[in-house]
């Protein structure tokens, strides 16, 4: 098992909040807009830079969606911020119709996803964008792994022409991905290559299939473990490769089981190579108030169960 | 002026004789928005907006305009043919499998002189706010113009746009309600009342101005005027009355043909009462 350490941690939406900073210097056709969560999405800095290229538009997000398409008509680069709920099922049909099916080159930029949002409870804690956004045709759908991923993810989009969500999150989390990556839409990340069995990992469960690998590794298990930051493309040729190779797979993420990274993987596997499959995922459920390590005990989003689920479809592999 | 009121308003019928044709041909499709807004578009696209049929998305230093109803399509595709974004011939597709010119107005199949998808209603201010920022980013003086619907009113996004523009001092944007107190289920009085939009808007800061939709002569001055509001500040509402059907009779002020096609004698009827300036398509 390939060693992965960090000295740091921290969390993925100040990656965000560099990633703009740094975008807004690149390119003077980035504008940010935000729906009255400046601070929560770390976009201090673009607004203080460029304060005539942030546009506050209040707690108002089909308006700020709205306004984003309309800023690319004139050829400007916006990057909306909000939480992942109020950036994807409060404003599905703006994003359908004025982003998405007009294929505007909106950046839906989505903080505080999944249950690690913590203490706020299940009305903040979306558990379903991913599915949400992964339906919408020309969609790309990035989740990131740790805050240099998420910077690097955030200058990438900048690159990229065409409707993006990026989600990130709350909590404090490892660094293990170098601060110069090249990060490429829709290539897979190979974390560790192993014979045994495949673990595909999305946004904060990415550190936790590592842990899970080393675990295995005790129990003499080689686990291959791949990073999908990208979950629209998805990259189905790394995915093949390796499950080829590892006859099943793991797949694990911070968001319902229905209509996430798992179903993506399924939906592959069962046309290509059909393979046992472990679904480490939320079962159908909303969240809850707690802390972000409790949340993701009590939801079965641990490194246990990213242990628990390589080794029961072990047991199904042929 | 670029065209004397008469020429505008033979336009303007041969827009209304398009548009009946067009739902006709199909069978289905919004007559009666689209013939109630057939004078104001025109007024737009052939007199008051500075606009390049050459079409470019991000229209750069030409004035945009926006229909947030995207329902009243047939208006929209036969103005955009009239004024030479697509061949006329091309309003026969209306509707149909594989067209350009699909039920409501989308940049998906790549139409000249569509700038974002609209249907779903109450999307539109957004939109114009938001180019009409880019706009501004861009040191670009020119225009953005918007239409609504007065139904579409009842969707909430529009007032979250309406009361951002004003405090914005979003001034280069001119939109027009459509204001024909029909929506689909019935009079909006009745459905849902809009009461008084002229002190909704003033309330929310916009300058306000009212006018004859089915005017030709006062819609050009009220555009123009509108136009000589821009720049102080704040954005302008013109609340334009109209009726919906207008220019057949048996449609007129009824919202029973918001949303349905006249049949073979109906269309006979229908054309019968509207004079071809140019020629059919």
């Amino acid at each position: 098992m390939k060693k992965y350490t960090y000295t740091e941690k921290k969390d993925t939406r100040s990656g965000f909040g560099a990633g703009l900073h740094e975008a807004g210097k690149r390119n003077e056709n980035v504008v940010a807009l935000c729906a009255d969560l400046k601070g929560s999405l770390k976009m201090d800095d673009f607004a203080n830079e460029f304060p005539d290229r942030y546009i506050q538009v209040g707690i108002a997000e089909a308006n700020m969606i709205g306004m984003a398409a309309g800023l690319t008509i004139g050829g400007k680069i916006p990057f909306t911020g909000t939480f992942a709920n109020f950036s994807t099922g409060r404003v599905y049909d703006q994003i359908r119709q004025s982003v998405a099916y007009s294929n505007k080159n909106v950046k839906i930029c989505a903080s505080h996803a999944g249950l690690t949002l913590g203490e706020d409870g299940a009305t903040h804690q979306i558990l379903e964008d991913i599915g949400l956004m992964k339906m919408l045709p020309g969609m790309t759908v990035i989740n990131p792994c740790d805050y240099n991923q998420t910077k690097a993810a955030t200058l990438a989009i900048l690159d990229y022409e065409g409707p993006v969500y990026l989600r990130f999150g709350r909590p404090s989390v490892p660094i293990f991905t170098p601060a110069d990556q090249d990060f490429q839409i829709g290539k897979a990340w190979m974390v560790n290559e192993g014979k045994d069995v495949t673990i595909i990992a999305t946004g904060h469960m990415v550190w936790k299939a590592i842990e899970a690998g080393e675990e295995l590794e005790k129990l003499g298990i080689d686990a291959e473990i791949i990073n999908i930051h990208t979950i629209k493309p998805l990259d189905e040729e790394a995915i093949l490769k390796s499950v080829q190779k590892t006859g099943c797979v793991v797949t694990a993420e911070e968001h319902n089981k229905f209509g996430g990274l798992g179903e993506s993987v399924a939906r592959l596997l069962s046309t290509q190579f059909p393979a046992p499959q472990e679904f480490v995922a939320v079962n159908d459920s909303f969240g809850e108030s707690g802390t972000p390590d409790e949340l993701m005990t009590k939801y079965g989003l641990d490194t246990v169960n990213i242990v628990e689920a390589a080794q029961a479809v072990l047991k199904r592999k042929k | 002026m670029k065209h004397t009121i008469k020429e505008l308003e033979d336009i303007a019928s041969q827009v209304r004789r398009d548009i009946v044709r067009m739902v006709h041909g199909c069978q289905s499709g919004h007559p009666g928005g689209s013939l109630g807004c057939a004078d104001f578009m025109t007024a737009l696209y052939f007199e008051v907006m500075n606009h390049n049929t050459d079409f470019n998305m991000d229209g750069k230093g030409e004035d945009l305009f926006f229909l947030s109803n995207g329902h009243i399509s047939p208006v929209f595709y036969s103005v955009l043919a009239r004024s030479g974004y697509f061949d006329v011939a091309e309003l026969a597709t209306f509707r149909k499998l594989n067209s350009r010119l699909q039920g409501h107005p989308t940049t998906h199949e790549h139409l000249p002189g569509i700038r974002i998808a609209s249907g779903s209603l109450g999307q539109g201010f957004s939109v114009a706010i938001g180019a009409a920022l880019a706009k501004k980013l861009n040191k670009d003086s020119s225009l953005v113009y918007t239409l609504h619907g007065d139904g579409e009113l009842q969707e909430g996004q529009n007032w979250e746009a309406i009361m951002f523009a004003p405090f914005n001092k979003v001034d280069n944007l001119i939109s027009t309600i459509d204001y024909n107190g029909q929506q689909i289920d019935g009079p909006t009085e009745k459905v849902l009342s809009l009461d008084n939009l002229q002190a909704k808007f003033e309330a929310f800061g916009w300058h306000v101005i009212t006018s004859d939709g089915n005017d030709m002569d006062n819609i050009v001055k009220a555009l123009h005027y509108a136009k000589s509001l821009t720049g102080k500040g704040r954005p302008i509402l013109n609340l334009m009355s109209t009726q919906m059907g207008y220019g057949v009779d048996y449609m007129v002020g009824s919202h029973k043909w918001h949303g349905t096609a006249p049949n073979d004698a109906q269309l006979e009827s229908a054309l019968g009462q509207i004079s071809s300036s140019l020629s059919d398509y």
